[in-house]
């Protein structure tokens, strides 16, 4: 089941929300769904999973057009919207079961699928508190179980582990890629290892407009025009004697006696500081090349336009 | 649907709610028909139960807003709207299922009330001297009279996530269609009576008579399927 948008545009009073966005995501596919806050990240989930209507443009999920055949593409689609609401006066197994039977799975369909869930979503010693008993970490495994339930073939999750401690965000992290098997799923997050730890494909999103789509390996190489490098010395160095070292475009002191040295065009400035300490016999206490990183990416692209 | 109306059903009797109301109504009802002076059956000296049929709906114009003031705002106010809109059902399938979670709550409030009418014909003299099929068209019209105000109370609900507002506009609005039109027809002279019809008590006391009159019972299931139908219409917005 794919996952298709196309010319989708969102306008809320005078505000555009998402301006003719369009990707699809193949199936079996996970893809990661970037943005800041406010970048349309949860409108277009909410689009796609039938919640809004758009204004234009239409989203397609396993050949079902959203606004003409919602009830089609909602029996299909496992959600867990942001912020996860979740009835808090029931009981985890009576949520389960109630969101179940809304699928019209049969009562011993039923049954065998919420034990599953609590297995799988590690709620055996929660299931018979209510919702508004357990902690923050367990809601969202609510949640996940909720979305689930009906074992479906496509998964959106709007911010799956936001507001979750290191531990749980992990095991959050884990449970969605035990289960993302030969599902299509898309998932946002502003949690950048979290799209390296799962992801197939990344698609950044500002200010409503797409402005990368693609494998994680080739977003990271893209920017990677020039490379920096960081170094520590034992005793001062002047910066000027730095910034007249061969292919060096750009010195940063960084405090102390570390500095930031920018090179160009893509040469490794290593070697030449090696032998320039070498040659002045100071003591080098540090060199690091500065991988370029997801965070840099994004913030690079999202902040270019702002 | 179903799923819907056992779910919020449910959820009225894991709360206080449907035992508050019930607790509420009956002794209200109980102290106005057997126990103050003024309106008391056993003081009053005739078999009927007028007294009930009468000041059931001031009770019904409180009470049913409370039943319902919660069922869109509060999950409006806690998100979980979202939840169910993006579940395989429609709108109506939501809209009808908390409207008729509510109707049998009154209904089954209503219920013990049964106990007032055998009480009555056991009190006539002679025995059994009830003007029967009145009552029967005073319950059907109190069951409607219920319908109509739960669908009020919902479209309230729907339209504010406030429940106070809710419930507010709710019993205003309950009160206006059942007592307030039939009270400013006055003001209209030759056009009254038309006024008067489009009131709830005109109806209501057309089907106390104990003559169950198609023309009510479409007035009533009008009214309720209007209220629905705006109900239906502002929860399409997602606003």
């Amino acid at each position: 089941m794919s996952l298709t948008i196309n010319h989708l545009t969102k306008i809320y009073g005078a505000q555009k929300a998402l301006n003719d966005i369009s990707f699809s995501v193949q199936d079996g596919e996970i893809v990661g769904f970037l943005g800041p806050n406010g970048a349309g990240k949860s409108t277009t989930m909410k689009i796609s999973t039938g919640f809004l209507p758009a204004t234009s443009g239409k989203v397609v999920v396993g050949g079902f057009d959203v606004s003409e055949q919602p009830l089609q593409v909602k029996r299909m689609v496992g959600y867990l919207p942001e912020h996860n609401p979740l009835y808090l006066d029931m009981y985890v197994q009576e949520h389960l079961k109630f969101v179940g039977s809304v699928y019209g799975l049969s009562s011993s369909k039923l049954k065998e699928r919420i034990e599953e869930m609590i297995e799988l979503c590690g709620l055996s010693r929660e299931r018979n508190k209510k919702v508004e008993a357990l902690s923050k970490g367990y809601r969202q495994r609510v949640g996940l179980a909720q979305a689930l339930i009906h074992d479906p073939k496509v998964l959106i999750l709007d911010e799956p582990t936001s507001g979750l401690d290191p531990n749980q965000i992990v095991e959050i992290r884990n449970l969605i890629k035990a289960v993302s098997v030969n599902k299509t799923v898309l998932f946002s997050t502003h949690i950048m290892q979290e799209v390296q730890a799962i992801c197939d494909r990344v698609i950044i999103i500002n200010k409503g407009e797409i402005v990368a789509d693609d494998k994680l390996v080739n977003i990271l190489h893209q920017e990677s025009k020039s490379i920096s490098v960081e170094v520590e010395f034992e005793t001062t160095v002047e910066i000027n004697e730095l910034r007249n070292l061969a292919h060096v475009k750009e010195v940063i002191s960084l405090g102390g006696n570390a500095y930031k040295l920018i090179g160009t065009d893509g040469v490794d400035l290593r070697p030449e500081i090696f032998r320039f300490t070498a040659e002045r016999k100071i003591s080098l206490l540090g060199l690091k090349k500065e991988e370029q990183s997801l965070e840099s990416v994004f913030r690079e692209l999202t902040q270019a336009k702002s | 649907m179903l799923h819907i109306f056992k779910k919020e059903f449910t959820s009225f009797l894991n709360s206080l709610i449907a035992y508050i109301v019930m607790a509420v109504f009956l002794t209200g009802i109980g102290l106005l028909m057997w126990v103050f002076p003024e309106t008391s059956v056993l003081d009053y000296g005739y078999a009927d139960m007028d007294t009930l049929f009468s000041m059931a709906p001031f009770v019904f114009i409180f009470l049913v807003p409370a039943i319902t003031m919660k069922s869109f705002a509060e999950e409006k106010k806690l998100g979980t709207l979202e939840l169910l809109f993006t579940k395989p059902l429609s709108d109506w399938d939501i809209v009808i299922g908390k409207f008729l979670a509510g109707l049998l709550l009154v209904i089954v409030a209503l219920l013990p009330t049964l106990v007032y009418y055998f009480s009555v014909v056991s009190l006539g003299n002679p025995v059994g001297n009830v003007d029967t099929p009145g009552v029967i068209g005073s319950y059907v019209g109190l069951i409607l009279l219920g319908g109509v105000f739960c669908s009020i109370g919902i479209f309230a609900s729907s339209i504010t996530n406030n429940q106070i507002v809710a419930f507010t506009l709710a019993a205003f609005f309950c009160f206006i269609f059942y007592t307030g039109v039939e009270s400013l027809s006055a003001f209209f002279g030759s056009q009254a009576l038309l006024i008067k019809q489009l009131g709830i008590l005109y109806h209501y006391e057309s089907l106390s008579k104990g003559l169950i009159d198609s023309r009510d019972v479409i007035y009533f299931v009008s009214v309720i399927f209007l209220m629905l139908l705006f109900t239906k219409v502002k929860v399409s917005q997602r606003g």
